[in-house]
């Protein structure tokens, strides 16, 4: 008897992508999950963050989709690799600072890589023709295809019908009548579809999944390379981007404010890394100095920090500093007023 | 063989691939205590490993810290 085919489906954790695996793996193809992690996905990190989120399930939705599938599921870190994605974009950014097309086509060549790598014959996607305006066109979806190596090794089950045969398709190992032919922004028949796999719940259909699509985000990374005349990142970096007031009233620093209990907990962690503040006279938040403040700036810091929690309207405060290098000192500030904050100083 | 893996400040998935990156170097049999500060490894650690086929043999909760000890199978 013949082993059955194997195929790996990138697995975002949205409705699209399980029902591409499920249509496949009805037709007795051995399925196995991939999800790529950038660094700038949405779930997990925001809900580890802030305490706001605690009544939210903390699941990981591309876990919990291949649990609802019963297939096993890869986790692959590409922090390192996706940078050039995101600072060179060849076919540019959407809205914000997202590079959808570029993003697809290079997840579908680390599949592809994977594949080569253990013995699987072909990748599935959940792209749709018109269902996202960037990356998934009818003219885009060659070039997915093409610039990532996985030529017609990689079949989208849920809109194979408008496209070319795949070799999936032709050599018979899955059944192109069984595929199916959905277009356009509608999620109308990919619901339908749910219910007839008796799917009734997944995660929020088309829900965006990248911080990069995030107006607010994508100005406080721009501003982040602005203010370090560099595009560089580290790990750390874009996970502080997604904690907190940023508020840069000087070119060369500026400051993460604490919104809530969880975020100051989760700043904690930092304080080894960065000037710290602190009220010590009245509660308050955990406020990071990112950037080279002089004592003059501390002293402009710790002024907006008292404007945050139950200082604001005190005539003086106590603020404590914490330097990097373990050491304290504490200044009596009076907290900036409406007048002299500048709103373009929140980013 | 135990094994302890330090997965403090990462945040999800990031225990989880740790975890998974772990596993494969390690034998059937051997056991993996994974020490995180993100509350949501209590749903992602454990849902990773029946998918995955490991065993789960225990989860603490501590001040700041979440603890799972896996057997892989």
């Amino acid at each position: 008897m013949n082993q059955p085919r194997k195929a790996i489906a990138l697995i975002s954790g949205g409705l699209d992508s399980m029902l591409a695996a499920k249509t496949v793996m009805e037709q007795g193809v051995h399925v196995e999950g991939i999800n790529f992690f950038t660094g700038f996905c949405v779930e997990g990190h925001t809900h580890a963050i802030r305490e706001k989120d605690k009544t939210k399930p903390k699941r990981n939705n591309a876990l919990w989709v291949a649990e609802q599938l019963g297939i096993k599921l890869h986790i692959v870190d590409v922090i390192e690799e996706y940078k050039k994605v995101l600072l060179n974009p060849k076919h540019g950014y959407g809205a914000n600072m997202n590079p959808c097309l570029d993003c697809k086509i290079f997840m579908v060549g680390k599949a592809k890589q994977w594949i080569a790598e253990n013995g699987f014959d072909f990748i599935i996607t959940g792209e749709v023709i018109g269902q996202r305006p960037m990356s998934q066109r009818k003219s885009t979806m060659p070039i997915v295809a093409k610039q990532s190596g996985a030529d017609d090794l990689l079949l989208r089950p849920l809109c194979a019908k408008n496209l070319q045969p795949t070799l999936p398709e032709l050599e018979g190992w899955v059944d192109r009548e069984k595929l199916h032919d959905i277009t356009g922004r509608s999620r109308k028949p990919q619901m339908a579809m749910a219910e007839r796999f008796g799917i009734n719940e997944y995660a929020q259909p088309a829900g965006g999944c990248c911080f990069l699509t995030d107006k607010n985000y994508s100005a406080k990374l721009v501003d982040l390379w602005q203010a370090r005349n560099s595009r560089e990142y580290e790990l750390d970096d874009i996970m502080l981007l997604k904690v907190g007031r940023h508020i840069r009233p000087k070119p060369h620093f500026k400051l993460i404010v604490a919104r809530e209990e969880g975020e100051g907990r989760f700043l904690e962690g930092y304080k080894r890394e960065f000037v710290s503040l602190k009220c010590s006279s009245h509660s308050g938040p955990l406020v990071l100095v990112d950037g080279d403040p002089s004592a003059k700036d501390l002293y402009l810091a710790a002024s907006i920090t008292a404007r945050y929690g139950q200082s604001r309207n005190a005539e003086t405060v106590d603020m404590a500093i914490n330097f990097k290098d373990g050491s304290e000192r504490t200044i009596q500030v009076k907290p900036l007023a409406d007048a002299d904050f500048v709103q373009d100083w929140m980013i | 063989m135990k094994e302890t893996l330090n997965a403090r400040r990462l945040l999800c998935p990031l225990p989880v691939i740790r975890t998974q990156d772990k596993v494969k170097q390690l034998q059937s049999g051997d056991e993996l205590e994974v020490i995180c500060t993100d509350p949501g490894v209590l749903q992602d650690i454990p849902a990773w490993c029946r998918i995955n086929g490991h065993k789960v043999l225990e989860t603490r909760s501590g001040e700041q810290e979440y603890i799972i000890v896996l057997e892989v199978c």
